[in-house]
């Protein structure tokens, strides 16, 4: 019998989301993802930062801290580092992550500190009502893009990958099966997770590009989707202009935390029986 | 464990202060005059089982320091002005969130990326309003390398006591400045350490004394399982659109500092008893106005100097007294008048207030306050 809801604070309910948002189906394949890993709920600290996505952590019951627009990286590298032992879970939006954000976040899958990062894509700001993100497709409206979206956007996992995270994958709130296994994939890598997650947001997107409601745009997500695993058998022009799902890194190497420890302990070693650094002035304080 | 005698700079003298401090945890990024401080974390932490990172920037530091605070190590940064400018947003966060914190601005000339390796005392007025919003803040100035240490201690303790950001406020001479200094006998050292809130069960992060209390932190990860925001709260932490809870809980911050201005004002004095002439002013402004203020003593003058050491919450007792005694005022600064517009305030025309600014990226020399004050007198 599932436990799912014992993970929220439940008193905090019901969320400040609008109806159709795809945000709590991503919120909810973590917690199954969570709980599926048996993780201790005292262990984990989730860190979000601003946006409709940094919304999530408020009503999950584990420690939770709700930052600084893009600055969530940074405050989770400084838990992560004090206390290794620590589960640190980010939840992230695209505008949040990839462009206030975006240094945050490559620096952080750079060192490979093992903190796995949600990304909730709904490509626009939904927070202050329907402006184009760095992840806004081409062409697309947004309050402030009256005429079409004149910017490129990035591939999110693309950049990850090449920055140095070490599992990577994506999928959306239409493929929530697959969502939970990559979160759980994520979760247990011990590095830089990234799991992206295209979500639906009805009430900006869809309505000002005309796309429809929440389930049209359920589909409209699941058409821009093709298995990574099932593409790599397809010819080029059937990929065209697909967005791969799936599992598209997983390169494990040293988490940089657990390296900073070792660095510790040799540091240690090495200066156990000097004297006269400026280290002596610390001897009362621990 | 003997007493420490070293020649030492003053950037190294904080980084020994936070050390004593408890420090355990360091997040900064390069910036002349400061980068001594990160050189000596990034050597000295390991040492001690604590940990230094290089962030990608001084947002990233100051996120970091909070976020390492909140994990229940004390943590710290040190920059220079354009670092200090990117940090006021989570510095707000801090105050908010009453996550305690330490940040070292070693002042240099601006704006801008000014003279990079020139003094000036130009931030007085960003440490206290930097970040946006009503918000509580302390901001300590020490005067000599000695004090480097001595106050860069005290801000932890400040830190932690009070739940804000405490800034200590030096600048490029103090910051590199060599003098031999004596530091205390580490054993005799006593930092503060951080209280723990009871048992989690029922713990309300945020439940305090509307009066001015401040509540107690729960590390993360020891079972307290709390929400920490930087938007306006209530006491069990859930965040709040009613006008009432954001009255309550800003009062509150904001009575943290003032109800305790008398534990957190520090100052330095030489000659205030009688003088009729006085200086105020803080940091190396006041090195240079010692041998002035002994001077005019000398000659016959009876002049006075108060040193301050904490520049925020400002000491107005003690400036008010002064200007029951003192005609004239004056007030000394790296600056174009800034600590001057709080004296000002304070005195209320009760003495004379003159500034002497200087703003040629150099130490004053004495005879130039001398000759300003003789000019003036």
């Amino acid at each position: 019998m599932s436990n799912t809801l014992s993970y929220f604070r439940q008193e905090r309910l019901p969320h400040i989301w609008c109806p159709g948002c795809g945000h709590g189906t991503v919120t909810g394949a973590l917690v199954r993802a969570i709980e599926r890993l048996g993780l201790d709920k005292n262990k984990i600290c989730v860190v979000s930062g601003i946006g409709c996505s940094s919304r999530a952590v408020g009503y999950l019951d584990f420690d939770t801290l709700h930052t600084a627009h893009g600055r969530a990286l940074a405050f989770a590298t400084g838990i992560k580092l004090a206390r290794p032992e620590l589960k640190v879970i980010v939840m992230t939006g695209d505008g949040d992550c990839t462009a206030i954000g975006g240094n945050h976040f490559i620096h952080a899958a750079r060192r490979n500190i093992g903190i796995t990062t949600i990304v909730m894509n709904n490509e626009i700001y939904g927070m202050t009502s329907g402006q184009y993100s760095p992840m806004t497709p081409k062409g697309m409206l947004g309050t402030t893009a009256p005429y079409g979206n004149a910017e490129r956007s990035f591939d999110l996992c693309e950049l990850a990958k090449s920055s140095g995270a070490t599992f990577v994958g994506r999928a959306t709130s239409y493929h929530v099966p697959l969502l939970i296994d990559l979160i759980e994939k994520a979760l247990s890598n011990n590095g830089f997770s990234v799991v992206e997650a295209l979500t639906q947001c009805p009430t900006y997107l869809g309505r000002k590009n005309k796309i429809g409601g929440a389930v049209e745009m359920l589909e409209w997500i699941k058409n821009q989707t093709i298995n990574a695993k099932a593409a790599a058998a397809l010819p080029p022009e059937k990929r065209e202009g697909k967005l791969l799902i799936g599992e598209l890194h997983n390169a494990p190497a040293p988490e940089f935390a657990g390296e900073y420890g070792e660095l510790i302990h040799t540091v240690q070693r090495n200066f156990a029986n000097m004297k006269g650094g400026l280290w002596e002035c610390a001897s009362n304080s621990d | 464990m003997p007493k420490i005698v070293k020649l030492m700079q003053g950037n190294e003298a904080c980084t020994a202060g936070a050390l004593a401090a408890g420090l355990r945890f360091y997040a900064g990024y390069p910036i002349t005059p400061s980068t001594e401080i990160a050189e000596l974390c990034a050597e000295e932490l390991p040492k001690v089982g604590g940990k230094f990172i290089q962030m990608e920037d001084e947002i990233g530091s100051v996120a970091a320091i909070i976020g390492a605070s909140l994990a229940g190590k004390k943590a710290m940064t040190a920059t220079s002005g354009p670092g200090f400018s990117l940090m006021q947003e989570c510095i707000g966060y801090a105050s908010l969130c009453e996550i305690p914190i330490v940040i070292v601005n070693v002042q240099r000339m601006g704006p801008s990326t000014g003279m990079p390796t020139s003094p000036a005392q130009a931030d007085v007025m960003q440490a206290r309003w930097g970040t946006h919003g009503d918000h509580p803040v302390i901001v300590l100035a020490p005067g000599n390398v000695r004090e480097c240490f001595e106050l860069t201690l005290r801000a932890f303790d400040l830190s932690e006591k009070y739940r804000v950001p405490v800034i200590v406020l030096t600048d490029e001479v103090i910051g590199h400045m060599r003098e031999k200094v004596e530091l205390p006998d580490p054993a005799e050292v006593h930092p503060l350490r951080r209280a723990m809130p009871a048992a989690p069960a029922g713990y309300k992060p945020y439940a305090a004394d509307p009066n001015g209390g401040v509540p107690l932190m729960a590390p993360f990860g020891e079972g307290y399982r709390w929400h920490c925001t930087g938007l306006f709260h209530d006491e069990s932490g859930a965040p709040s659109n009613k006008g009432e809870v954001a009255d309550r809980l800003l009062r509150r911050l904001m009575l943290k500092i003032e109800n305790n201005v008398a534990d957190i004002s520090d100052y330095a004095s030489e000659g205030i008893e009688d003088c009729e002439l006085a200086v105020v002013t803080f940091g190396s402004s006041a090195m240079s106005s010692l041998s002035v203020v002994r001077r005019l003593r000398k000659e016959g003058v009876k002049a006075g100097l108060l040193r301050l050491k904490t520049l925020w919450p400002f000491p107005e007792a003690a400036v008010r007294e002064l200007a029951a005694r003192a005609k004239t005022i004056y007030v000394p600064e790296m600056n174009l008048g800034q600590l001057a517009l709080e004296v000002e305030r304070v005195v209320a025309g009760r003495s004379r207030v003159v500034r002497i600014g200087k703003v040629t990226g150099e130490l004053f020399r004495p005879e130039e306050i001398y000759n300003a004050i003789m000019g003036a007198k």
